[in-house]
């Protein structure tokens, strides 16, 4: 530089025209390592009742009629073999007879039999049910869980370790959770099964090599980085997203973190508690999960789209979810972590509630949008309660609708996340968490019935 | 190793232009990259391709003197070419058969082949731009006729903010409400119409639609066009971006290959023209864009005159003394930037012999891939797989060049340093076992096969050193120096 010097212009003019030229071209920093980090606006909802948000998402669509909205008068051609619901701990409240363990615990959730949009594929109705916005519109818009890795993530002062969105095992898939908001917001997928022998977090848990090695290696990683040395040498910060997404992984490889989801550090009880299958040692995973301070959690519970052999598939299914989530209920309550944390049970719809008895379906039941339910729990929400109903055959919603946004808003509520806070939008276009009242007709508002 | 500051290499044209811009600036340019790096900057931005052990080190022993622009030559013509800027438009033109685009597996595959021919056969940019600008036709037959399909709406203002978008690089909803109006007018005749086909649709002009004449359509510019009665005011839409007068379809293409190659546009970001947004180099945007026009739209020369420049084969390293934005942002030196997803995936099968399986949630035909297809090859956005997602693949939901993302974080990291899947390549794939097998001299020792199989360069004598007393120690070095030069920076950037 020395030799060249003389032939440039000294600093105090370089330095404004630079200024200048960067400031005309918009942007100060050119876009290569980090995006600039959105800034949510503040937002002005009142303190939250809930911090974290463990969602069971029954990925399919579980029939409404053979869970929480049973309808024996209405005949087999409705609800097939399940004609004897049970009784809850809330009387004149019946489920599934196949859940007789959630009826035990009824008083700690409440049902919401109303839900509808109309939709009947999976895709946009998944979309429809966890980002309260219609799908086809000119944005794909974040769900739930990125919605709350914003704004209790990381820029909102979130300094957990664990990513604040973790899906347990597979994304959900078909849309991208994050939408416009970016991978930054995607969930951290942690593949395995929490119901082997090991589970094998991608990523987190290494099937063959020891730690010793492990150790061995990241030392090496760091003694044969020349291209690194030089480049941080001369541009200091280039590489600063880099290493610290290095540093962060090897916390989760190497240092406590990663412990979560080591279940052998559970009891053999609470194991058996919970179930031994994927299902129930995933919700196992999700309380460690939030009792470390993750503010956002999904279950991903497959194999609810039950076209055929509908009612044999149920006969598995449902006493998994039974032993699940009716452990996972009594462990957080035991804990005192179900004040704090809201349990959202739900699926992108409910499935047709009379049977389809023709070939090739032989018993099984179709796509639903109409009316279907879910189950909230915990986050400062009323237990024991039912809101809204269906007709005797569970086929039009006749009291109390609700669409997937008011359900969102409701958790955004005790979340203390403003529904009308504005999202970073990369057009910068001014757009929000939630479409209001006035904006999405099908709205019927928040369920003050539970709040 | 990684500069060559003796190196001389003629230019090109352009670059009488950038040094001149850095002389007002008052800014040194780096030093031309050594030959190592540039063969693999080279084929990673030509061709989306890891050079192989033997390419790198070919080229790096050639003694000739004009290798840089007899290697360019080379990778424009090579069968990736076509593939990898098919992968790089479909994010622009949205190819994907799911939500919310929707194009419908079948619509997607015709969408994406006829781009991959019309990049192979190196196809007039302009015409392949008046094509898709005035398609119509079945969605299942012509290629072009799905990008009307390829929006989350069909009035014609979602329409012509496509096209603003795709074709001028211009963002029209920042535009006021009359100028937007005025090209939307170009669009309020076009239909859809199913067919007896399941998802298969018609894009057609309505002959019947009528101009509305309180709202007629006006040129970008605010000139009103004229349409003469039965005839697509498309096309006239593309006589007018194409015309030498005002091309901005010449302009936006000129100003994104640029950045593409040069980690940022001479407007910036490159897709997004606007008179409060000019260019950092007005003369430099002139210039691409007229030898765009006076070379027949053809994109290679395009590439040609921007690869052989020196302002492209600059070192990553900032010259000392300047904040290294400062010196990316006036092409002083070349801006290192972390590998696309789809490119790392195919670098990492192609140095342990790996392959993936790619899947889409359609239970379609036409959405089955080979198991050993390349992921720069695959034709659909909805085609996908966990590692694509994790590293930041392109939505393709709305267009913008931004919605690909390559920044860097720590679920990427963990699967890179830790995955099963990455081990297992490294520990079982054919190619990494050849590399690893002991024995041989200088370049076809362990230690060297490794070097210039991932990171395209020998070890330097100080790492050479360094690991060769390592492995007198250790058992499993060469094994633990392949997963480190894959976990290094130097492997996950191009610079």
């Amino acid at each position: 530089m020395s030799s060249s010097a003389s032939l440039f212009r000294p600093m105090g003019r370089r330095e404004a025209i630079l200024t200048g030229l960067l400031a005309a071209g918009g942007l100060v920093l050119p876009r290569l390592h980090a995006q600039p980090a959105p800034t949510p606006i503040p937002s002005s909802a009142p303190s939250p009742k809930a911090r974290a948000v463990i969602q069971i998402w029954l990925w399919g669509g579980p029939a409404h009629l053979d869970t929480f909205d049973p309808k024996p008068e209405a005949g087999p051609d409705y609800c097939g073999p399940f004609t004897q619901p049970i009784e809850t701990k809330v009387p004149g409240v019946r489920i599934n007879e196949l859940l007789p363990l959630l009826a035990e615990q009824a008083d700690k959730y409440a049902l919401i039999r109303g839900l509808t949009h109309g939709v009947n594929a999976h895709e946009t109705a998944a979309y429809i049910v966890q980002t309260g916005h219609p799908a086809g519109g000119r944005d794909v818009f974040p769900n739930l869980g990125a919605v709350v890795s914003l704004f209790k993530g990381r820029a909102a002062g979130y300094s957990g370790l664990l990513p604040p969105y973790i899906v347990l095992t597979e994304p959900q898939g078909r849309f991208s959770e994050a939408g416009f908001l970016g991978p930054r917001h995607k969930p951290f997928a942690t593949g395995g099964d929490p119901a082997a022998e090991r589970f094998l977090v991608e990523g987190v848990v290494s099937p063959r090599l020891s730690e010793a090695r492990l150790r061995e290696r990241r030392e090496l990683l760091a003694e044969s980085d020349t291209f690194g040395a030089a480049l941080r040498a001369r541009a200091p910060g280039a590489l600063a997203a880099f290493d610290k997404a290095g540093e962060e992984a090897y916390e989760m490889i190497l240092g406590e973190t990663g412990k979560v989801f080591d279940l052998r550090q559970e009891s053999e009880a609470t194991r058996e508690r919970y179930g031994r299958n994927t299902c129930g040692q995933s919700c196992l995973v999700a309380r460690r999960l939030v009792e470390r301070g993750v503010p956002f959690v999904t279950v991903n519970v497959k194999g609810w789209d039950t076209h055929k052999q509908h009612f044999q598939a149920m006969r598995r299914k449902l006493p998994e979810l039974d032993r699940a989530l009716s452990a996972l209920l009594e462990d957080l309550a035991g804990r005192g972590l179900l004040e704090s944390t809201l349990v959202w049970v739900c699926g992108e719809f409910g499935r047709t509630p009379k049977v389809q008895t023709d070939a090739p379906w032989n018993g099984g039941r179709n796509h639903y949008g109409k009316a279907f339910s879910a189950l909230l729990a915990g986050g400062g929400l009323r237990g024991g309660v039912v809101v809204g109903a269906t007709d005797a055959r569970g086929e039009e919603v006749i009291e109390r609708p609700v669409h997937p946004a008011d359900l969102l808003e409701t958790i955004y509520a005790q979340l203390g996340i403003d529904p009308s806070a504005r999202l970073p939008h990369p057009e910068g276009r001014e757009v929000r968490v939630l479409p209001s009242l006035a904006e999405l007709p099908q709205r019927h508002g928040l369920l003050r019935e539970i709040m | 190793m990684f500069e060559a500051p003796s190196l001389l290499v003629p230019g090109t044209a352009v670059d009488r232009l950038v040094e001149d811009r850095l002389r007002v600036l008052g800014i040194a340019p780096a030093p031309l990259c050594s030959d190592a790096v540039f063969v693999r900057r080279a084929f990673l931005d030509t061709i989306g391709t890891l050079p192989s052990g033997e390419e790198a080190r070919a080229f790096i022993d050639d003694p000739a003197p004009d290798k840089r622009r007899r290697l360019i030559d080379a990778l424009l013509e090579r069968p990736e070419y076509a593939d990898y800027w098919a992968m790089r438009w479909g994010d622009l033109l949205r190819i994907k058969a799911e939500f919310p685009i929707n194009l419908w597996p079948n619509g997607a595959q015709v969408y994406h082949r006829w781009i991959v021919q019309a990049l192979r056969e190196n196809r007039r940019a302009d015409l392949v731009a008046r094509e898709l600008l005035t398609a119509t036709g079945s969605n299942f037959r012509s290629g072009p006729a799905n990008f009307y399909r390829a929006v989350q709406g069909r009035d014609p203002e979602t329409l012509a903010r496509a096209v603003a978008l795709t074709f001028w690089g211009v963002r029209l909803e920042k535009w006021p409400r009359e100028r937007r109006e005025g090209v939307a007018a170009f669009f309020t005749g076009l239909r859809y119409k199913s067919t007896g086909e399941w998802k298969e649709e018609i894009v057609y002009l309505d002959p019947l639609s009528p101009i509305d004449a309180a709202r007629p359509p006006v040129f970008p510019d605010g000139r009103p066009a004229f349409i003469a009665e039965g005839a697509d005011p498309r096309a006239a839409l593309a006589d007018w971006m194409l015309d030498p007068r005002h091309p901005w379809f010449a302009r936006s293409f000129a100003n994104r290959a640029w950045a593409w190659f040069l980690g940022r546009g001479i407007v910036h970001e490159p897709d997004d023209f606007r008179a409060d947004n000019p260019p950092s180099n007005p003369e430099l945007l002139a210039l691409l864009e007229r030898e765009f026009v006076a070379s027949g739209h053809d994109i290679k020369a395009l590439f040609r005159l921007i690869l052989n420049s020196r302002a492209y084969q600059r070192s990553f390293l900032p010259p000392p003394g300047i904040e290294a934005a400062s010196a990316w942002a006036a092409h002083a030196s070349y801006p290192p930037r972390r590998l696309e997803a789809e490119v790392l995936a195919d670098a990492l099968n192609q140095i342990t012999g790996g392959a993936d399986t790619y899947v889409s949630p359609i239970p379609e035909p036409f959405t089955h891939v080979p198991a050993n297809v390349r992921a720069i090859a695959l034709p659909d956005g909805s085609i996908t797989g966990v590692f694509l997602e994790k590293f930041g693949r392109s939505p393709r939901d709305s267009g913008l060049e931004s919605e690909r993302d390559n920044t860097i974080n720590a679920a990427q990291r963990l699967h890179l340093l830790n995955s099963a899947h990455v081990l297992r390549k490294l520990e079982r794939g054919s190619a990494m076992r050849a590399l690893l097998r002991p024995g041989g001299r200088g370049a076809d020792a362990p230690l060297d096969r490794l070097y210039l199989a991932i990171l395209s360069r020998r070890p330097s004598d100080a790492e050479r050193r360094f690991h060769e007393e390592a492995a007198a120690a250790r058992r499993e070095v060469w094994e633990d120096l392949a997963w480190a030069l894959i976990n290094s920076a130097e492997f996950l950037h191009r610079h």
